[in-house]
């Protein structure tokens, strides 16, 4: 099976159709809006963290399915989760997108969200699935709003735009 | 034999024959044969091409309009001979109006601060179109921030073409540039730049043409168009990347300041005063990308060989039927319909975003274009964020156009 249709499974397509937690949380505590100025995917996150736990949280967006269904399962992944809990699983998922974790041998808290490992095989897509994660990340730290290319994206690495 | 038959005989392109000169052609992807329909981004490079920068590479190379030794006098001889080549594939009237620069953003930002940084000012207005590239953006919206100049833009209706009326009201006598691409990189396009300009030219407002998806596809003639400047790339017309052309009429480079200061590009410097060369040499500061010049000169000789005319007839047919191939599909919907368009095939398909196309269509061999094309404007025009584009050269072939077909069905499917 090709790295492609690896990732094109089921459960990918499945939250593309039907994203969940897609909207916006009212009385939102966290917002940021997420943008990839190569691709113009564009989406915004906004959760309620009440005690420390993030108690709601929703997504708005046009994207592709990958990011689409990124964002939708990372919503139902961190869902009443705590802060730190969820940054430990932004981290694990930008590592195992980039190649730098390995679901397959090392430990880690991703569960279900393996099913994007195999987007590391395809270098130009990495951003599609991290952004979600990338705003998720900026909206627990208040930053208003964050782009791919921005200079603190450890991703930082322009694809050429011909 | 009569004559209609020979004539009938010439148009005909053997594409099959023409792939035995590319390399690159013959690879296979994820296990697939390679179906390359990106070439509005950059061609492919045939064998004759590539020999000749080995041959350059191998026998011939040392700086140029320097040494008196006999390796910068071949080197010298070859870098001006590919001028020759590319002032008789565009038709220029001299060689000294053919500038080397990296390639068609170079050759546009030259105008820019050669021409734009001298004769454009204060409440003066640049005139470019929805349809440009941001090469061709870009650079104006600096000059006009630095200038206090005005960007003013020709519309386009729902098939991509320029509205050549509104063109024409965009007019007055704060007029004193105006910027337009030959063809659409987006959407294929064909802009009437021939009456564009000579409109301009009754205006006294000279004209600059991006070349850069014409001058691979069609006949280029700049005297038949008139036009000031006419820009376009190598690498998209079988050569190199890293060298492109400036085509600009002989007294207008000479009003011109320099647009880089250095070796090669002055008569003699002192402290006190340096004289500039001559053109074309006074746009052309520092070594060249001399191997990528005789490369372009190369490659001009070989779609010369085929033929500008056979090569834009088999890609239209290309273009026809793949046109007809994705109408009959059930939702898959073109986006750029002009009745004049040269082999660019911008499409969307239902509820599946572009670059998902692009990711599937690449686990069949199939390489296209998926973004925004570098024409932010075109898009918000369509209210699209991307496309998916594929583009021919005079390779590609009805074969291939029927991969691309297969594949997009399997993009539904995935996605049904």
């Amino acid at each position: 099976m090709s790295n492609a249709k690896a990732l094109y499974q089921e459960v990918i397509l499945d939250h593309n159709k039907k994203p969940r937690n897609y909207g916006v949380v009212d009385g939102a505590s966290h917002k940021a809006e997420g943008h990839n100025p190569l691709c113009g995917d564009h989406l915004s996150v906004t959760l309620k963290v009440d005690d420390d736990r993030l108690q709601a949280i929703a997504f708005t967006g046009e994207s592709c399915a990958i990011c689409k269904a990124s964002a939708s399962m990372m919503t139902a992944a961190v869902k009443g989760k705590t802060r730190d809990e969820s940054e430990t699983m932004i981290q694990e998922f930008r590592d195992m997108s980039t190649g730098a974790l390995d679901v397959q041998t090392q430990p880690h808290h991703l569960a279900r969200l393996t099913v994007f490992a195999g987007v590391r095989d395809l270098p130009t897509r990495v951003k599609c699935a991290i952004l979600p994660w990338h705003t998720l990340h900026a909206a627990l730290n208040s930053v208003a709003s964050t782009s791919t290319e921005s200079e603190d994206d450890p991703m930082h690495a322009p694809i050429g735009d011909a | 034999m009569n004559i209609a038959t020979t004539t009938e005989i010439e148009r005909t392109l053997d594409a099959e024959r023409i792939r035995a000169d590319f390399p690159i052609l013959k690879l296979k992807v994820g296990g697939k044969p390679l179906v390359y329909l990106d070439n509005a981004a950059s061609s492919q490079m045939p064998q004759p091409v590539i020999d000749r920068l080995v041959r350059y590479q191998t026998s011939q190379h040392a700086n140029i309009h320097r040494g008196v030794h006999h390796l910068s006098e071949v080197a010298t001889n070859e870098y001006e001979q590919a001028r020759q080549k590319v002032k008789r594939f565009i038709n220029a009237r001299e060689e000294r109006e053919v500038i080397f620069t990296s390639g068609t953003t170079e050759s546009i930002n030259l105008v820019m601060h050669g021409y734009g940084r001298k004769f454009i000012g204060a409440g003066d207005e640049i005139i470019l179109t929805t349809l440009e590239h941001h090469s061709n953006i870009v650079p104006w919206q600096m000059l006009a921030e630095e200038k206090g100049a005005r960007i003013r833009v020709v519309p386009i209706n729902d098939a991509g073409e320029l509205l050549v009326d509104e063109y024409e009201k965009l007019f007055n006598e704060r007029t004193k540039f105006v910027g337009v691409m030959h063809v659409s990189n987006a959407l294929g396009t064909i802009n009437p730049v021939k009456s564009m300009i000579a409109f301009a030219h009754q205006r006294g407002v000279p004209v600059l043409v991006d070349g850069a998806q014409a001058a691979p596809h069609m006949r280029v003639d700049v005297q038949d168009l008139d036009c000031d400047f006419y820009a376009f790339s190598a690498h998209k017309l079988c050569g190199p990347t890293g060298i492109g052309i400036l085509y600009g009429k002989a007294a207008t480079l000479e009003r011109m300041q320099p647009f880089k200061g250095g070796g090669d590009m002055i008569l003699s410097v002192t402290f006190a005063k340096t004289t500039y060369n001559t053109i074309p040499h006074k746009f052309e500061a520092g070594t060249p990308p001399i191997a990528a010049a005789i490369g372009l000169g190369a490659a001009v000789d070989y779609v010369s060989s085929i033929g500008m005319d056979t090569i834009a007839r088999h890609e239209i047919d290309l273009l026809e039927y793949a046109t007809e191939r994705i109408n009959a599909m059930p939702g898959v919907r073109i986006i750029g319909t002009a009745e004049k368009k040269a082999a660019v095939l911008s499409f969307a398909i239902d509820g599946v975003h572009p670059h998902d196309v692009g990711t599937i269509l690449n686990q069949d061999g199939i390489a296209i274009r998926t973004g925004h094309h570098c024409a932010q404007p075109v898009m918000q025009r369509f209210k699209v964020p991307a496309t998916s584009r594929a583009s021919f050269a005079f390779y590609n072939t009805m074969r291939e156009v029927d991969a691309l077909i297969a594949g997009i069905r399997n993009v539904q499917k995935v996605f049904a």
